[in-house]
């Protein structure tokens, strides 16, 4: 027993002094970042006004959704959102997924590509969830050879 | 602005700059260059571009033009559409900026300054035409992936720059080249400093044309950020991927090159027409050379009312690709009857034509103003969406604008 309990006291203290090093690092780290920020330590000094007003509102409906739509990213309420916002918007926009329509087997194809191409992670459980949202509310909406001209801004042309 | 007061003022949008780390090369910025990461959100101030265009995407950016907002004859930065692969590379300085040449094809890799491009090498100047190969992609059905382009993709600036032709030549080839493919200082979108967003290239007997330039000016002025400063690719006439944006290497290969968006469905189209809907293999795809012939009535803006009896003066710009455009024509009956339009002579090759014309309408109602151009091999542009392909490239169906008569 005696070895072992020597090792495990070694471990501990080891384990200890990592610890102590790593909250060092953070707080010299944390420091150091603080001060490319804000170098002149002006966060001490009376807050300037701008700063008041952009902060709070910001924070406060970070996921607000308004008339059915997240509102940060554009993206459709539904059963998956947040899924589909954490996994999707990290790389590229969510404008590259809300102009887009497409069926199941073709949003399931893009996940794969961007996984053998574009360093998309394994999505585990929740590539179902994340297909079954987009081929909701996502689908492909039938177009034929050619559609009307639409959002016409009619005015008045002076020759 | 003074770098470290606006690091303060921007709050915590730093925060996201400090993590890409490229403040600190601060003073290397250009003057009155903000870093990307830190700019004013608007991208219209951003990249100086009108605030009617269409943003589609901002993570890449990529910004549409509109038919109207192309009427210049040669296309001002204001108009020109933006389409990025990657992230705009965040610091760039032309004082230390260099092209290398390698591959399996030069005789020895050999690296120029951007100074050394200007005072060494003959320059020229080209108005080409550079259209997004995906413009269009809006129409198809099944709908196909990627942003989705109307018909603002296009433009057609005056480049000027060294000849491509003269480079490889100083630099010694080999027989056995076949494409050349270029690199750039673009970044990924997943941040991976070791994935290329896009390189891709051209066969080497479209590598040595007149046209195919190493570009350091657009309109006479420094390229801007987001078309390339400092140095671009430009090969008109063919998709405007090719034309490699932030070109820092050219790689002349003794194969096709395979860098990233050469293969797959990027930029390729079915060898032969397939159904709509249809899955085509790897091998049974074709990589998209010349762009097919296509125009855009550019004025009036879709829309006009006018007064029977009044006439429209109407006007816009055609293009084929490789080709020239030989016949412009419009018709105001959904294309049940043709008249020809005036069409100019384009200012050099691969650059677009001017066309013009002016019509009546015989009694009150709604019209459609529909253009279309044949080319020199007697092509004209469909009335209808051409051959369905699975990422919806090459639509050069007619442009249309709507006309009231009341």
């Amino acid at each position: 027993m005696e070895p072992n309990e020597k090792f495990e006291n070694s471990a501990r203290a080891i384990s200890r002094m990592m610890g102590i090093i790593f909250a060092m690092f953070m707080v010299v780290g944390g420091f150091l970042v603080y001060m490319m920020i804000d170098p002149t330590f002006s966060a001490f000094r009376p807050a300037p006004e701008v700063a008041a007003v952009v902060a709070a509102p910001e924070e406060d409906d970070f996921d607000k959704i308004e008339n059915g739509i997240h509102v940060r990213t554009g993206f459709v309420e539904g059963e998956g959102l947040m899924t589909v916002v954490n996994n999707c918007t990290n790389c590229h926009s969510a404008k590259l997924v809300t102009q887009n329509r497409m069926d199941e087997d073709s949003w399931r194809a893009t996940i794969k590509w961007m996984q053998e191409t574009q360093n998309l992670w394994d999505l585990g459980k929740n590539e179902d969830i994340i297909v079954k949202y987009l081929a909701t509310y996502y689908a492909p909406e039938k177009k034929g050879r050619r559609q009307n001209l639409a959002n016409i801004d009619w005015y008045v042309l002076e020759e | 602005m003074n770098r470290r007061k606006f690091v303060q003022n921007s709050g915590l949008t730093a925060l996201s700059a400090l993590l890409g780390a490229e403040i600190v090369f601060g003073n290397a910025m250009p003057k009155g260059y903000i870093p990307l990461g830190l700019q004013d959100p608007d991208p219209f101030k951003m990249f100086d571009k009108d605030p009617e265009m269409i943003v589609l995407n901002d993570k890449p950016w990529n910004i549409e033009s509109l038919a109207h907002l192309l009427d210049d004859r040669v296309t001002p930065n204001r108009a020109m559409f933006i389409r990025n692969n990657g992230k705009i590379p965040q610091s760039v300085d032309p004082s230390s900026w260099t092209l290398t040449f390698n591959g399996e094809s030069v005789r020895a890799e050999k690296t120029y300054s951007l100074s050394e491009l200007k005072s060494r090498f003959a320059q020229h100047t080209y108005q080409l035409t550079l259209e997004c190969g995906g413009n269009g992609r809006s129409e198809f059905d099944p709908p196909a992936k990627g942003n989705q382009w109307s018909v603002g993709a296009v433009s057609s600036a005056e480049w000027t720059g060294v000849r491509l032709r003269d480079l490889l030549d100083d630099v010694g080839i080999k027989s056995n080249a076949v494409y050349i493919g270029y690199h750039a200082a673009d970044t990924h979108l997943s941040g991976d400093p070791n994935k290329e967003p896009i390189s891709r290239g051209m066969p080497i007997q479209k590598a040595m044309q007149d046209e195919t330039l190493v570009a350091f000016q657009m309109n006479g002025e420094d390229i801007p950020l987001a078309h390339g400063h400092p140095l671009r690719l430009v090969a008109g006439g063919w998709p405007a991927s090719v034309s490699g944006k932030w070109l820092n290497g050219i790689s002349v290969r003794d194969r096709v090159h395979d860098g990233p968006k050469m293969t797959g469905t990027s930029y390729r189209v079915p060898c032969n027409p397939v159904a709509p809907g249809t899955k085509v293999a790897d091998e049974d795809m074709c990589i998209i050379e010349s762009m097919p012939v296509k125009s855009l009535i550019t004025y009036p803006k879709t829309g006009a009312t006018i007064s029977l009896g009044k006439s429209i003066s109407f006007r816009g710009h055609a293009w084929a690709g490789e080709l020239e455009v030989v016949k412009m024509q419009y018709s105001i009956d959904f294309g049940s009857t043709w008249k020809d339009c005036t069409l100019e002579a384009p200012a050099n090759r691969l650059a677009w034509q001017h066309f013009s014309g002016e019509t009546s309408f015989p009694k009150e109602g709604y019209y459609e103003l529909w253009a279309r151009a044949i080319d020199s091999q007697g092509n004209a542009q469909p009335m209808v969406l051409p051959g369905w392909n699975p990422k919806g490239y090459l639509n050069n169906a007619c442009h249309r604008i709507a006309v009231k008569v009341v």
